[in-house]
């Protein structure tokens, strides 16, 4: 295959000297890459955790008796709670404790709105389904509770956070773009790269031409060559690279929210992320060999 | 027009010009066989440069026709152009050394570009440099050897490959007399295994040294042929013209 194929030896593949670390290919496939590894990163993490979550709430239901008296409040809970456990089709239903309740609005409303003394507070029911929450099941839920607990609301617990997993779609299309623009960017500075090694080694080239040898062995050559670079580069970008990701998942996970627990890497995503160098060697390796042969067209 | 049987190369009314300037080769006409020893003499400018490009396809006509080994070169694919090329050794006036590469890297090129592993190249690139007298300098660049050395690694690089045909320009420029010679007969040794010879010169003793060659002399771009056996050859070789002598002629 001529891909690979050269001048058959170690020695005349030097015949385009090597810069390796001290030239600035090498760093700039090593930015480019540990770029793309966190880019990367964000996007995998960003779907894990957009993919926990709707796991977590897609058979989620949340009923609220709306009542402001205290007794009428806690008898139709409690017959709610009745109805939902006998009906087909679900799984399980939790009357959320009103020390619970008391925790959750602590923040907004202090000790005052403590078991709805001076506040009425809706009672809540955490209501899980058999399957994924539909637009029929919810309605047979609420046909289920109109009439003997009037004061009833169902919601699905996804739509709540409708808006969230919006966002997070964005920004999983955002680390997307990201990646297939730096692997552009990365292209583009290979070819930047091989036409200015074209011009420096003209004469070089001329000779090897005159001698009999072939565009596709003029080519290996670069190929080779860049791909040296890419290798060297791509090593350390993804040491960077992981650093950075290591670093970043430290401080979240510091964070100790449930959600972004979520959106920890899996051992496909590491997988993909080892293999971003060997991409932007193939990229490299390709883009050298394209430009190369594209501009030795032009020469007898 | 076809090519003679046995003939190696042919140019028929080939004319070339850059870009759109004048022609600096016009109607140049001749035949070259195999075995046969040529040198191409003229005038500084008279064009000889520029026909050697011809000759070793660097440089494509503007007109008429060249066939070379049988084959029509100014229609040739480029693909198909390094096939032609590695038939040939080619002695550069600017020698045209790859700078950053040893002697015997040098020297070893055409062989690897031919595909020729290390190990069967070792010996032939060692007794090739040893015999231009350069066995000890095998690891020096170019940089550091003198005119006439780098002159002769690019004569080893030219010869190394056993070409079918040898275009040396001006090989002898740099060299002392005795070293001039000594090259001149391992061209004739070349020429005697059968590798057509052309060498650009315009040392007019060289021309002596070879009795047995034919003489292309090149004026203000035009062919001049004092043998007459350039542009209607005959079916064999000829020796020089009898008569013909360098000092009338050139």
């Amino acid at each position: 295959m001529s891909l690979i194929k050269g001048l058959g030896s170690e020695r005349s593949a030097q015949l385009v000297p090597q810069a390796r670390l001290t030239g600035p290919m090498p760093w700039v496939i090593a930015i480019m890459v540990a770029l793309t590894t966190i880019a990367a990163a964000g996007g995998l993490a960003l779907a894990n955790l957009a993919g926990a979550a709707r796991a977590e709430l897609s058979g989620g239901l949340t009923v609220q008796i709306v009542e402001a008296e205290p007794t009428a409040r806690d008898r139709q809970a409690e017959l709610a709670v009745s109805l939902l456990a006998n009906a087909p089709g679900i799984e399980a239903v939790r009357r959320v404790p009103d020390s619970e309740l008391d925790t959750l609005i602590e923040p907004w409303l202090g000790d005052a709105g403590a078991a709805g003394d001076t506040v009425p507070v809706p009672a809540l029911i955490d209501v899980r389904l058999s399957g994924p929450v539909t637009d029929r099941r919810l309605q047979a839920v609420r046909g289920l509770l109109r009439g003997r607990a009037p004061a009833a609301q169902v919601d699905a617990q996804s739509s709540w956070l409708r808006p969230v997993f919006s966002a997070i779609s964005s920004l999983q299309w955002l680390a997307l773009g990201l990646v297939v623009l730096l692997a552009a960017t990365s292209a583009a500075a290979v070819w930047l790269a091989s036409r200015s090694a074209l011009g420096s080694n003209r004469g070089t080239i001329e000779i090897v031409h005159l001698l009999g040898g072939t565009d596709g062995q003029i080519a290996y050559i670069f190929q080779r060559s860049i791909g040296f670079d890419a290798v060297l580069g791509g090593t350390v970008g993804l040491g960077f690279g992981l650093a950075a990701i290591l670093l970043l998942g430290r401080q979240f996970a510091a964070l100790g929210s449930g959600m972004i627990s979520g959106g920890g890497l899996g051992l496909y995503d590491w997988a993909a992320i080892a293999l971003i160098p060997l991409a932007g060697v193939i990229i490299a390796m390709i883009t050298a060999r394209i430009t190369v042969l594209a501009a030795l067209r032009k020469m007898l | 027009m076809n090519a003679a049987e046995g003939d190696i190369v042919q140019f028929d009314n080939v004319g070339l010009r850059y870009g759109a300037g004048k022609e600096i080769l016009s109607d140049i006409s001749f035949t070259l066989y195999p075995g046969s020893f040529y040198f191409l003499t003229g005038a500084s400018g008279a064009g000889k440069t520029s026909l050697l490009k011809l000759l070793y396809l660097s440089q494509r006509p503007s007109r008429g026709a060249i066939r070379m080994f049988g084959t029509d070169v100014i229609t040739l694919s480029r693909a198909r152009l390094p096939a032609f090329r590695r038939r040939l050794g080619v002695v550069f006036q600017d020698f045209r050394l790859v700078q950053h590469l040893s002697a015997f890297d040098n020297v070893a090129l055409p062989l690897r570009v031919s595909g020729v592993k290390e190990s069967e190249l070792e010996k032939p690139v060692a007794d090739m440099l040893e015999w231009v007298g350069l066995g000890d300098r095998s690891d020096a660049r170019p940089a550091t050897l003198s005119g006439g050395e780098q002159q002769r690694v690019a004569i080893a690089r030219a010869v190394i490959g056993r070409p079918d045909m040898l275009i040396a320009d001006e090989p002898t420029g740099n060299v002392d007399p005795e070293m001039a010679v000594k090259l001149l007969r391992l061209f004739e040794a070349l020429n005697r295994l059968g590798t057509t010879v052309v060498v650009a010169t315009h040392d007019l003793h060289l021309l002596k040294k070879v009795p047995e060659s034919l003489i292309m002399r090149l004026d203000k771009g035009r062919l001049g042929d004092p043998t007459g056996a350039l542009r209607y050859p005959p079916k064999r070789p000829l020796p020089q013209t009898p008569g013909f002598e360098l000092e009338d002629g050139l």
